[in-house]
This record gives structure tokens, C-alpha cells and sequence, in this order.
């Protein structure tokens, strides 16, 4: 494995592994960043650690309490 | 792959020059072939000849890595926080630990969510257990190593698979009595040269994933113990993994103590992207953006000086939990950049953070022996 590899064969397999990704396609972050912040954003509004859930849908409530009647 | 080479005597045709010679069992590219002592020599320096030394070589790798820098320094045209200036500021963050999980008798290692949403496993340096937060019912498995370093819940949440110094990870199936020895039923499937450092059940119970001290990560049936793929690629221990959350999901995420994050398709076994951090960049958590293939975003301050063990997104990826060395969580707004919240609750590292499948609630363990439990 990596620890029996001597530093040539490491480097070997480095330099295969970036000539193959420097030919990788890849977008502006203009783009990206965009589309990041949208998706986000969407998912957001379902996300209750940001928009709190009601007591009664919380499922760790406390449970107990007293009722007056 | 590795070379490995044994002296053994026996003489006969060399695999090289024919002639009969004493020869040198050795393996090339992991396969046997009998050299004699000049062939091996000749092999040796063709390398040299070539002038192909460690030296070379480095120089090499540092010119393509200048060149990666270099095109994706091109589709840098702005940052992440410039563009989520029009995001909505979130609204103050307020959680409260509601119960603290004090079973472990030793630093808790590792946790994970079953997707029931109820229950839990957690490691630790010796024990494994699960626990229900709601219903106080718990299984504890003695494992025969010390420091069961990941533990994972099935997809049905009838199994539970761990592991650790052990170099290998095992998978339990879980039963509704306490009484049962759960250890007896245990059964190993991977098997690695060196420490478990992480496993995660891919969409299924049938695939475990794993990753390991042996700078490896690999996929493997659970059912038969066979090795489905393995993915290389690290030059140093593996440290933690991540599946991508899709139902078709066929990409991971490595990291190491090679600095780098790597990106896996699990069919092919390929290095498909890779990001590298660098020697001072420490104490900081980054965000990646594999489309534009570069680090988006960095969430740190002067005033953190110690290392984050572990990271967890909130269900919207909004959040961005860490758990820090320095017995703290903070919470970050992945868009803004900014903290949000630094929740005080451990009394020593922290060392393992995890959001609920719903997310309604994370959790956290930490060597203090305890798990803190942080619903909405």
C-alpha cells in the first residue's frame, strides 16, 4: 500500500493523477457560486435547525408537564 | 504499486536474458518473475538512465501542480461570500445540549445516526454502543481491540459495522433483547493492512465502505467478505471518508494525512478530483466547489488555534458544524463565511460532530467520555 510505496513511485502515481486532472472541465465560480447560494437558499426553508420546528412537531420535546382543567 | 524483492536460490532461465543463472524471485507490477542479479541491476538503472531520479521527478510533479493552480486560478472570477452578499442573515443560533450520553467509560472515537432518526452508535476506545435518544434502551458490544476508531449504522438499522486498531470492520446485526451477546454474532468483512480509520454503508446493508491507516479506501460485500474495489491514491493514511448523498450515489470523498481531499467514482475505483491544502493551513475548515474544482470558501479566525477533528453540514447545507480540539463547537454560515455559533459543551477534544438525518438535531462525542445530544 501507500506506506510500502518507495517516494519514486509515489511521486510516479502524483504526477499521473495530475496530468490526467488538469484536463478536467471546470466552471466559473461566478457560476458555481450562484447556484450554490440558490440551492441553498431553497433548501433552507425545510432545514429546522434554521427555521426552528413548531412544539408540537418537535419529536424531542420534553415530555410531561400538567394540564388545568 | 509496490516492488518487493526476495532472495531465494534457485537457479535456472532468467525471464530476461534466458540464460541459466542463479535467479532473484521478484515481483514486478505485483507479478513474480524470476531475474538474474544482472537483469535486475540493468532494470535498476534504466530508471537512472532515463534520468529519472526522485529529484527530477518532484520537480515534475511541482510543474503540474503550478499548471492545476493555474487553471483554476482562471475561473476564480469572485468569492463565495461576495456572492451570497444578497443571502439573507441568518437569525441567531440558539441550541441547548438536552441530554448528555454518559456510557462510555472511555473518549468516544466516533458516532453515527441510524436513519430512523432515533438512535445512535457511538465508539469508543474499547466499547461500542447504541443508543436510542429517546427511548433509554442501550446495546453495548465489547470489542476485543482497543480504540474502535469508526462505527457505522446500516441503511435498515439492523446492523452496525466498527473497527479499529483491529485493522479490519465488522458488522453486528442488532437485536431488540438486551440480553444478547451481540459479540458472538459478529462477522468480519474488511480487511486492511493497517487501522480502520472510517466505514460508511453505501446506499445499501449489502456495501460497506472503509478507509484506513494502509492509505487505502475500499468497497467491499458485505454478505461474502469479498473485495469489490479498492481506491488508491493517498501516500499516507486515510483518515475519514464521505459518500455523496444521492440515491444513485457513486462518488466519495477521501481525506488524508497527505493533506489532500481526494474524489472517487466508486465504479471505476478512479481518482476522479483532488485538493491539496497546504503546510499553514491549519486550525481552518474549507469548502470545495467541485464544479469550479477549488476551494470556495475558508471558515476560520485568529482566535481558533486548534484543529478541527470533525465537520458535519446542517440538512440544507447552510450550517456547517466543527468540532474542535480545543473541546469547542463552532457553527458556521457555509455562505457568509461568518460564525454563528460557538456552542461550549465537552470537557476535553471533540471528536466527532453529526447531524441528524432530519435535521433536527446534531450530536456530538468527545474524549470527556460523553455524547451531547443537541436537538432543535
Amino acid at each position: 500500500m501507500a506506506r510500502d510505496m518507495s517516494d519514486k513511485d509515489i511521486l510516479k502515481m502524483e504526477i499521473e493523477q495530475l496530468q490526467k486532472e488538469v484536463k478536467n472541465t471546470r466552471e466559473p465560480v461566478s457560476k458555481t457560486a450562484k447556484e450554490l447560494c440558490e440551492f441553498v437558499e431553497a433548501q433552507s426553508a425545510e432545514d429546522p435547525l434554521i427555521k426552528g420546528v413548531p412544539e408540537d412537531k418537535n419529536p424531542f420535546k420534553e415530555k410531561g408537564g400538567c394540564i388545568i382543567t | 504499486m509496490c516492488d518487493q524483492t526476495f532472495v531465494a536460490i534457485t537457479f535456472g532461465p532468467c525471464d530476461s536474458c534466458s540464460q541459466n543463472k542463479p535467479l532473484m524471485n521478484i515481483y514486478l507490477q505485483n507479478e513474480p518473475v524470476n531475474y538474474c542479479s544482472l537483469c535486475v541491476e540493468l532494470m535498476a538503472c534504466q530508471g537512472l538512465a532515463k534520468g529519472e531520479t526522485v529529484s527530477t521527478l518532484r520537480a515534475e510533479s511541482e510543474n503540474l501542480k503550478a499548471k492545476l493552480e493555474e487553471e483554476r486560478a482562471k475561473l476564480h472570477d469572485v468569492e463565495l461570500h461576495q456572492v451570497a452578499e444578497k443571502v439573507e442573515t441568518l437569525g441567531q443560533f440558539v441550541i441547548k445540549t438536552r441530554r448528555t450520553l454518559k456510557g462510555h467509560g472511555n473518549k468516544v472515537l466516533c458516532m453515527d445516526w441510524c436513519r430512523d432518526k432515533r438512535r445512535m452508535v457511538s465508539s469508543s476506545q474499547v466499547i461500542m454502543r447504541s443508543a436510542a435518544v429517546c427511548v433509554l434502551q442501550e446495546h453495548a458490544v465489547t470489542m476485543p481491540c482497543t480504540w474502535v476508531m469508526a462505527c457505522a449504522y446500516a441503511p435498515s438499522g439492523c446492523v452496525i459495522a466498527c473497527g479499529g486498531l483491529d485493522n479490519k470492520c465488522s458488522v453486528y446485526p442488532l437485536s431488540l433483547d438486551k440480553n444478547e451477546n451481540l459479540a458472538a454474532k459478529k462477522k468480519s468483512v474488511a480487511m486492511h493492512t493497517n487501522y480502520l480509520s472510517a466505514c460508511s454503508f453505501t446506499n445499501s446493508d449489502m456495501q460497506l465502505l472503509t478507509s484506513s491507516g494502509d492509505g487505502t479506501c475500499a468497497l467491499w460485500d458485505v454478505e461474502s467478505g469479498q473485495l469489490l474495489q479498492s481506491f488508491h491514491g493517498h501516500s499516507a493514511d486515510v483518515l475519514s471518508l464521505d459518500l455523496a448523498p444521492s440515491e444513485t450515489g457513486n462518488t466519495f470523498v477521501s481525506g488524508g494525512c497527505d493533506k489532500k481531499a481526494n474524489v472517487w467514482d466508486m465504479r471505476s475505483g478512479q481518482n476522479i478530483q483532488s485538493f491539496e491544502t497546504h503546510e499553514s493551513d491549519i486550525n481552518s475548515c474549507r469548502l470545495y466547489d467541485l464544479r469550479a474544482d477549488r476551494e470556495v470558501a475558508i471558515y476560520s479566525k485568529e482566535s481558533i488555534i486548534f484543529g478541527a477533528s470533525s465537520v458535519d453540514f446542517s440538512l440544507s447545507g447552510r450550517l456547517l458544524f466543527a468540532g474542535y480540539n480545543d473541546y469547542n463547537i463552532n457553527v458556521w454560515d457555509v455562505l457568509k463565511g461568518t460564525r454563528v455559533a460557538i456552542l461550549f459543551g465537552h470537557e476535553n477534544r471533540v471528536s466527532t460532530v453529526r447531524v441528524s438525518p432530519d435535521g433536527t438535531a446534531f450530536c456530538s462525542g468527545s474524549w470527556d467520555n460523553t455524547l451531547d445530544f443537541n436537538p432543535v
